[in-house]
């Protein structure tokens, strides 16, 4: 019974974490028909940021002695700059292109990121202690002890969740976004600044990817040029999962891909446990046949996968 | 002025793109070969496998409209098959211990294993083909990708089979230059002579209006499955010719590092022309050696490790965001003599 808890527990952070990432993904895919794979490279940019550039391995931080308030401030502020500039000097050149020629594009630039950091960091893996007091266990009942960062990710992700929510439905261009989602070029027709809703997805999309990227860093402790590489393969196929350009099939894929891959690495036979990966792809396929709308279903899904 | 007259000056007109990419190769590989630059050696025979796989990845793409993420799959699958029946013979089973008895104790020549994994690597591509090819657009692109991380995740793990996360090493470093080259223009010839046959033609139909293709009775499924799995035997081969040069296998090799830079050299030289596979090759290659060189030093200039990589993501952003079309513009290398204009124009229509 305690296994069990903690593995629920374990499957919903890990659900969390990729919900956040599809929706990164979800929110440019439903204005732009972009599917973003510089995303995880967004992260890494993040991650990056807290440090001093230096080839060193244990590495000196910078924005990462800040207090903590001002730090995430100062990340968040870092790869919202960088997904607007990569939107005003590489994708708006290209709205009009195929999807796949945009998925391509996103290559290229996740792709130049990488070897950009390598230029300025070095290649080696750096070793950063981000808020260590969030690795700790905590003691939930008798015999069930959870590490209180799956716990912070779990209430992260609702706190965004709910305020996005809000910011959607409530405020004028949150429902302008919502309008361009469901048909651009009606929305823009009706009087609604199609920049401006893509330049607001990028900023939305870049904020996520700064909060995921200190998240992330909390709980790997590790520094790589490609540590955003395969989380963004997970993002990515929640986000196809659940349904492209849907926000809450981003977040229904997002935490049907975490449960279903802890739960597999739970109940596998050991010598079958290193196709976990492998089974979870396959899914992919399996869904882009069967329900090529993906699990929640727009109005629009059909013209779009 | 030459005009196309005779029956050989016809045939050759008909081949003329590929009679061009041939002797330019030809020539580059002569050079090569004649001034005896090791270092320059091994540019040149990547640079052939690579052409080898772009070349494969027009037949497809370039044909079909579909943008194919999950070629560097078929790649591994030709790799591992050919290293299968060729490497190390007394090491074999220390690496590979769970091959069947008659791969451990048997090996075959270099080019009947080169063939045999181009055509496993058809097989798994006519099998994944059933289910993917059944999609158009995005969904067919993030379904190739997904085939790909499949056979990635599957391999890394089949450690019995492929050593894992570790590498197989010691296969014979049978791929010169010529042999490259020969390879090269096998598939060149391939990729060429696909485009202008009638399937080749079909599956244009569907690119351009799938619609009306089907419409006008192409079976695009068919069409679409048969150039999948033409092009995945081709990249099956460029796998065993790309162990046979670097001497090992790792599996990390085939992944996103080698699908971005051989869907970047296609992009760039132009996605739906022969032409632009073999320029984009070329110029890319060039572009990553000289700042391969730089990032060593040479001359007194040193620039940041990774300059070669960054170079070509900022090649392939400024050709994607200024020049869509590729460095050839899509179109072929064309007769340059008198000629019909009824004839210049049907070529630039086939393109």
């Amino acid at each position: 019974m305690d296994y069990i808890i903690q593995t629920i527990i374990s499957a919903l952070s890990v659900g969390s974490f990729y919900a956040l990432g599809a929706l990164g993904i979800g929110l440019l895919f439903s204005v732009l028909r972009l599917i973003n794979f510089a995303h995880g490279d967004f992260i890494t940019v993040g991650a990056f940021a807290l440090i001093v550039p230096s080839a060193a391995v244990s590495a000196t931080v910078a924005i990462g002695g800040l207090h903590p308030v001002l730090l995430i401030v100062c990340i968040v502020a870092i790869v919202v700059t960088l997904a607007l500039i990569s939107y005003f000097i590489v994708f708006q050149r290209l709205q009009t292109s195929s999807p796949a020629t945009m998925m391509i594009v996103s290559f290229a630039l996740g792709y130049t990121l990488q070897n950009a950091i390598v230029m300025i960091y070095g290649g080696r893996p750096k070793a950063v202690n981000l808020f260590p007091e969030l690795t700790g266990q905590v003691q939930l009942s008798d015999g069930v002890s959870v590490q209180l960062l799956q716990l912070v990710i779990i209430a992260v992700t609702w706190i965004l969740l709910i305020a996005l929510v809000l910011f959607l439905k409530r405020t004028k261009v949150g429902v302008q976004m919502r309008a361009a989602a469901e048909d651009f070029r009606m929305a823009r027709m009706l009087g609604v600044n199609g920049k401006n809703v893509i330049a607001l997805a990028f900023i939305l999309s870049g904020g996520l990817a700064g909060i995921m990227s200190l998240l992330f860093v909390t709980q790997t402790g590790v520094l790589t040029f490609r540590m955003g590489v395969p989380i963004m393969l997970f993002f990515f196929i929640a986000t196809v999962i659940g349904g492209m350009g849907s926000l809450v099939g981003a977040v229904v894929g997002g935490y049907s891909v975490g449960i279903v891959s802890v739960v597999l690495s739970a109940i596998l036979p050991e010598e079958l446990r290193g196709f976990r990966d492998a089974c979870v792809f396959i899914l992919v396929i399996v869904v882009l046949l069967a329900r090529p709308q993906g699990i929640v279903l727009t109005k629009a899904a059909k013209e779009r996968v | 002025m030459i005009e196309a007259n005779t029956p050989l000056l016809r045939l050759i007109r008909y081949f003329w793109p590929l009679v061009v990419l041939s002797v330019g190769l030809l020539i580059i590989v002569a050079i090569v070969d004649a001034s005896g630059d090791i270092i320059l050696a091994q540019t040149l025979i990547e640079g052939l496998v690579r052409i080898v796989i772009v070349a494969a990845l027009y037949l497809f793409i370039g044909n079909s409209g579909i943008i194919s993420f999950g070629h560097i799959g078929f790649v591994l699958v030709g790799a591992y098959a050919t290293a299968w029946q060729t490497c190390c013979p007394y090491t074999r089973e220390m690496f590979m211990p769970g091959l069947p008895f008659y791969l451990l104790n048997n090996s075959h020549h270099f080019i009947i294993a080169i063939f045999l994994g181009g055509l496993l690597a058809a097989v798994v591509a006519l099998i994944a083909g059933f289910a993917i090819m059944r999609m158009s657009g995005i969904a067919a692109s993030i379904g190739t990708f997904a085939f790909m991380m499949v056979l990635y995740s599957a391999y890394l793990r089949w450690s019995t089979w492929t050593s894992g996360a570790s590498s197989v090493i010691g296969l014979p470093t049978t791929t010169t230059p010529w042999v490259g080259y020969i390879y090269a223009v096998v598939t060149l010839t391939g990729a060429f002579l696909y485009s202008r046959s009638k399937f080749g033609l079909a599956l244009r139909s569907s690119r351009d209006d799938e619609v009306a293709a089907k419409a006008a009775g192409v079976n695009v499924f068919r069409q679409r499955l048969l150039a999948f799995v033409v092009s995945a035997f081709f990249c099956g081969m460029a796998g065993g010719l790309f162990g046979h040069f670097l001497g090992m296998l790792t599996v990390d090799s085939f992944y996103l590092g080698m699908t971005f830079i051989t869907l970047s050299m296609l992009v760039v030289g132009g996605m739906q022309s022969l032409s632009g596979a073999v320029v984009g090759v070329t110029v890319l290659s060039v572009v990553i050696d000289v700042l391969r060189r730089l990032e060593t030093g040479i001359a007194g200039v040193s620039i940041p490790t990774s300059s070669a990589e960054v170079g070509v993501g900022l090649i392939l952003l400024l050709i994607l965001i200024f020049r869509r079309t590729g460095i050839t513009g899509n179109q072929e290398i064309y007769w340059p003599f008198k000629a019909d204009v009824n004839a210049a124009a049907a070529m630039k229509r086939q393109s």
